[in-house]
């Protein structure tokens, strides 16, 4: 049995690393397809990554559910350090979500399965928080939307290897969607619902 | 004797991450009015509670930050938020636009155009532009909802028939990414074209109607017109009377009871740049020259 001294930490200093954390996660979603970078450091269980648990110390509380994937839900210690650091409660229904963590990405449910939000209110949707491979090499994508001043490229390595083709289902729901954070070890990426694939190149 | 504690930037931590959610949603749908538990704050409504709570939640001790009322550095309202977040957070503060990293305002941007590692923070009084047209947040939230916008240019279409040109002269309605009609808050339409395409993320915040909206960079905001009556900004015909800049808005001061009245620079640093530059107008050998304001 783990015993909360066992867990993995949270942030040195809450508030300053909060504040970073929330930073560069705003200025990945004002700017699709850049990378930013996470500074403070916490512990990392089970499967989750640097990233990860910095932006769960960040924006998670006991008003937002969580929906895991099987990877991360698999280790007791992710459960445990969400509920010790967060006190978010963890659900089994991933349509009223407020963020979902994928550790696992090839096994991504199918995205109509998350909640989308309504007309009346599309932000009542949830945010994916997917951990991917490498958010600096890998397939080229050319992006475009708000946020981005014409068209920039991101180098990645994802799975699932259609997640921008699925993610096409944001063009003809808008405003509902699902807005998506990419996280490799301490590099993010945000796909907010406005962000449109232009082309996909090969490695 | 105990000093008071606040924690970092006023706001408990709970709060920021309600309002960090409500930030991040709010620049994925470009324009859309997010909900928000606003809180009360030591300022009564209407001094920008809405902008002060949403720089509190994204400000940080590297931050500088710039405050301005109406243009101006130097106005109560501006000078109590600044000196605010100087004590509640201890960041650097300055009046010079191109070293702030966040700019919340009042009713006016910046003339010195904007860059991409600056936030611009909007304080709002009423963030619903129907909402004169249809008071019923029910109705103009499914009005958004069907992007049925038809209510808004009726209104514009109303200023020509009675005035012969579109007479709305701030808090000039604008289309977000081709899909929400967004309030740019009271600033005049001059800074309207200011909005589109800018390197800047902008940020809105309403406290009293618990709002909180965005433009993210290089978003296309486009304001509200007919193809026979195009927008355009206005500005009065005259060059500034302190620094003779010609293409800033002005403020209309009056200078004595007998109809005398200047012209000047709304833009206050944007001004004593241009008079430390060398610039001169017509009135600028003023007795009685301030220092730089701190």
């Amino acid at each position: 049995m783990t015993t909360i001294a066992e867990l993995p930490p949270g942030f040195a200093d809450k508030v300053l690393s909060a504040q970073s954390t929330f930073r560069s996660v705003m200025d990945a979603m004002a700017r699709p397809g850049a990378v930013q970078r996470i500074v403070p450091v916490a512990g990392t269980p089970g499967a989750m990554m640097r990233g990860t648990a910095a932006i769960a110390l960040t924006l998670f509380d006991h008003d937002t559910p969580l929906w895991l994937d099987a990877r991360m839900s698999e280790s007791s210690d992710v459960l445990k350090w969400l509920k010790f650091h967060t006190g978010a409660p963890v659900i089994q229904d991933s349509s009223i979500a407020s963020f979902a963590l994928i550790a696992d990405a090839a096994a991504l449910p199918s995205l109509e399965r998350f909640a989308l939000g309504s007309n009346e209110y599309p932000d009542r949707s949830t945010t994916l928080i997917l951990q991917v491979e490498g958010l600096n090499a890998g397939v080229a994508f050319e992006l475009r939307g708000p946020g981005i001043d014409g068209v920039t490229t991101l180098h990645a390595a994802i799975r699932p290897a259609d997640l921008f083709e699925r993610l096409r289902i944001n063009e003809a729901l808008f405003p509902r969607g699902i807005d998506v954070v990419l996280v490799a070890d301490d590099a993010v990426v945000a796909i907010p619902r406005t962000t449109r694939v232009l082309s996909k190149g090969s490695r | 004797m105990n000093a008071p504690a606040y924690n970092f930037a006023y706001l408990d931590e709970q709060t920021k991450r309600m309002i960090r959610r409500a930030i991040l949603k709010a620049i994925a749908i470009p324009g859309y009015q997010v909900p928000f538990a606003s809180r009360e704050m030591p300022m009564p409504y209407g001094w920008g509670t809405g902008g002060v709570q949403v720089t509190a939640a994204i400000l940080g001790p590297d931050d500088v930050l710039k405050v301005i009322d109406q243009g101006s550095d130097d106005t109560t309202n501006a000078i109590s938020i600044r000196k605010f977040f100087a004590k509640t957070a201890g960041v650097a503060t300055t009046t010079a636009t191109e070293n702030a990293t966040v700019i919340q305002t009042r009713h006016r941007i910046p003339e010195t155009a904007l860059g991409p590692n600056q936030v611009l923070v909007y304080q709002v009084p009423i963030p619903e532009p129907l909402r004169f047209l249809e008071p019923r947040e029910t109705e103009t939230r499914r009005m958004h909802a069907l992007a049925e916008y038809g209510l808004m240019h009726v209104k514009l279409y109303e200023d020509i028939a009675r005035f012969g040109h579109i007479a709305t002269a701030y808090a000039y309605p604008v289309k977000v990414n081709g899909r929400y009609v967004m309030d740019p808050s009271p600033t005049p339409k001059f800074d309207n074209p200011k909005m589109d395409n800018c390197p800047a993320l902008q940020l809105f915040g309403a406290g009293r109607e618990k709002r909180i909206y965005a433009i993210p960079p290089y978003t296309q905001v486009v304001s509200l017109d007919f193809e026979d009556h195009p927008f355009e900004p206005y500005r009065f015909n005259a060059p500034c009377a302190l620094c003779g800049a010609e293409n800033s808005y002005l403020d209309e001061i009056v200078t004595d009871d007998k109809g005398g009245r200047m012209f000047v620079c709304s833009d206050t640093d944007f001004c004593e740049e241009r008079q430390t530059a060398g610039h001169h107008g017509s009135l600028s050998a003023a007795p009685y020259k301030e220092k730089a304001h701190g």
